[in-house]
């Protein structure tokens, strides 16, 4: 299939699948409330004296993010299966690559708004500069972002299929966020901290590297997990 | 237009043979009601036909591939949480249509264009489930058990234009346990049971009663 | 009936070699100057570690050709690799410790090498647990397939790992680019236990192979379910 129709019929799949989360709002809600829980509870839960602020920001802003990754990924294919309308997309002369394109699309639009909304809350609730270091920042947020949703994406086809769906994709998924998410969190911490960028590169790339791996891993195996 | 040669198909590691051995052909004007008892391997032929499973051995091919495909089962395909509008217009765009106006007309669907599936009647949902099968104008329909469920307008309706899909030339596949309701529109009758065809000939004139006693012979 | 009976000769011929091993490590190998007695467990704890990867590499190859193929055996077999390197797993799991506890004076330390090996455990974890849930004996070997890709995809990315992170772990001195930098003994003794534990692991992935193999025609034929 074509290029141009593979993004157009992705982006399809993934406005739609972004319409019908607008439409219930309960998945962002959640990780909203979350993020302002995780906030309350590590001020209440931290002696100031012995801990600062920017050592805990890392831990902090990657609990919420995977929390609501795993939150977007538990729902990316259980509503295709209400009305077996993954059915319907499976017959529709698109390229499978497409669907995935769309939920993985769909999944980092949702992580990245509980992402925008947690930095500028810690920013502010725990006085945190964070403007000096936005884009490196950024850089980071989105590199791992990409790579677990990318995995979750593709196991989440798989397990929505099973009775234990909601139980069995974190733990899958697990050994495959923990490479991302320790290089995101270490340049993370090392950011906030006020460290140059060259510290930072040796995991920009790994990250990146990461990224391109399973990205076109998952867009290899997807289709095995759709196709009967 | 559709074409099945030497299907085989088997699961739970062999245990269930679905199709075994189905060769046949359906040619443009041409409606074949494949009648059968649950378990026969009706849903999986279906299914083959549609390229949703490969089979084991054997092809399967329709003319046009997907994008002629039509395919009416008792799922409606639909997204609750979005308007009847929004759902056409999604599944139309997979297929590079826009949601042709007559067809929602024919269907009764025009008041409803705005409000969310989920608050619709049953009757209505299926509405629009046959008006998502048909956007995009496919010569080939696949039914599985599609007068399931359906209210008399629904079934009126999906009747009269799989009259008019045949007399335009066109090909279908329908495959039910209710031989009464699948008979009118054949015009090819088949028997399945355990995945074979016991009997496969054109209906040759012979009215509902007929093809159920034929049936009641062969399978039983 | 016959893979299992070749499957356990394997085994006890490497049991019996394994316990070769110790009786060489533990009295005929130096010790080492730095770390004593302790270090005596690396004749363990390595050869298990190897294999413990490589049995998720082999997982990884046996899907990638199953999905190409779609030949049962090859997913019979990435089920008995992936039993078996979780054991492995588990060996190398707790030998560390027992040598972590006199030498760090810890029992775990969330270092690198450490927190990969845990994750490498998961994901065999992971792998049994995804096939456990899947009835549909065509969906479990396609979606165990996927799986094993994957995590055959991710071990390269904990190997680099190590060389990344500053750590406590002993760097390797075998397998590493230049010559192995251990004495000659010690490395007879190293090389035996790699060659025991390669039999172990042929030994116990035949064994599981049979026993697969057996449970599936019995399931064929309707006497065990599906667990």
């Amino acid at each position: 299939m074509r290029l141009p129709e593979l993004v157009r019929h992705s982006w399809t799949v993934a406005a739609k699948d972004l319409l019908v989360e607008f439409r219930s709002r309960t998945a962002i809600l959640s990780a909203a409330v979350f993020v302002v829980l995780v906030l309350v509870v590590f001020n209440f839960g931290r002696d100031p004296t012995a801990v600062s602020n920017v050592d805990l920001a890392p831990s902090i802003l990657w609990v919420t993010f995977t929390f609501a990754a795993i939150l977007a990924l538990n729902r990316a294919f259980q509503l295709e299966l209400e009305n077996q309308a993954l059915d319907g997309l499976l017959l529709a002369p698109i390229d499978r690559s497409s669907i995935y394109l769309g939920k993985l699309i769909a999944n980092l639009v949702f992580v990245a708004s509980v992402e925008l909304i947690g930095v500028p809350l810690l920013a502010l609730f725990f006085n945190v500069r964070v403007l000096p270091y936005v884009g490196p920042l950024l850089g980071v947020i989105a590199l791992a972002t990409v790579g677990f949703v990318a995995v979750g994406t593709l196991f989440s086809a798989m397990t929505v299929r099973t009775r234990v769906a909601e139980l069995l994709l974190p733990v899958l998924l697990l050994p495959f966020m923990i490479p991302p998410l320790s290089w995101a969190v270490l340049a993370t911490g090392r950011l906030l901290a006020g460290r140059p960028l060259s510290e930072i590169l040796g995991w920009l790339n790994m990250l990146a590297v990461y990224d391109i791996v399973f990205v076109a891993l998952a867009l290899l195996l997807f289709p095995a997990t759709v196709n009967e | 237009m559709l074409r099945a040669e030497g299907l085989r198909h088997s699961f739970g590691g062999g245990a269930v043979r679905a199709l075994d051995d189905i060769s046949f052909t359906v040619r443009p004007g041409q409606t074949l009601a494949v009648f059968g008892p649950n378990g026969a391997g009706k849903t999986t032929l279906l299914k083959v036909l549609a390229g949703l499973i490969q089979p084991q051995r054997g092809r399967a091919e329709v003319a046009g591939g997907r994008r002629a495909i039509g395919w009416i089962g008792h799922q409606p395909q639909l997204y609750a949480p979005l308007t009847v509008r929004e759902n056409l217009r999604f599944w139309a765009s997979l297929y590079d249509v826009r949601p042709p106006t007559d067809l929602l007309t024919r269907l009764g669907l025009e008041e409803h264009l705005d409000r969310p599936v989920r608050a619709l009647s049953r009757g209505l949902v299926q509405r629009v489930a046959i008006a998502r099968a048909l956007l995009h104008d496919p010569t080939v329909l696949l039914l599985d058990e599609p007068f399931t469920g359906l209210d008399r307008v629904a079934a009126e309706a999906l009747s009269q234009l799989l009259a008019q899909h045949a007399g335009a030339g066109r090909a279908a596949v329908l495959v039910t346990h209710n031989v009464e309701e699948g008979t009118g529109l054949a015009t090819d009758v088949a028997f399945m049971r355990a995945g074979r065809f016991v009997h496969f000939a054109p209906r040759a004139g012979r009215g509902a009663a007929q093809v159920s006693e034929d049936y009641r012979n062969a399978i039983a | 009936m016959r893979m299992l009976r070749a499957g356990r000769w394997i085994t006890a011929i490497a049991l019996v070699l394994l316990a070769g091993v110790y009786v060489r490590a533990l009295a005929y190998t130096p010790v080492e100057q730095s770390q004593g007695l302790a270090q005596k467990i690396f004749y363990l704890h390595v050869p298990a570690a190897i294999w413990a990867e490589m049995a998720m590499v082999f997982v990884g190859l046996a899907s990638v050709f199953y999905l190409f193929t779609k030949d049962p055996r090859l997913d019979r077999f990435a089920a008995a690799s992936a039993e078996v390197g979780t054991v492995f797993c588990a060996i190398v799991l707790t030998t560390g410790p027992i040598w972590g506890k006199p030498i760090w004076g810890t029992w775990w330390t969330w270092d690198a090498r450490l927190t990969l090996t845990l994750f490498l455990f998961l994901l065999y974890v992971g792998y049994l647990l995804l096939r456990g849930a899947v009835t549909d004996p065509a969906a479990r070997a396609r979606f165990a397939a996927v799986l094993g890709i994957c995590g055959m995809c991710e071990v390269p990315f904990i190997h680099l790992s190590v060389y990344m992170f500053p750590t406590l772990h002993p760097m390797p001195i075998v397998l590493k680019p230049s010559a192995p930098s251990l004495p000659w003994s010690m490395l007879q003794t190293w090389l035996l236990s790699v060659g025991v534990f390669t039999l172990l692991y042929v030994g116990f992935v035949v064994q599981r192979y049979g026993l697969s193999y057996l449970q599936e025609q019995l399931e064929a034929v309707g006497e065990v379910g599906h667990a």
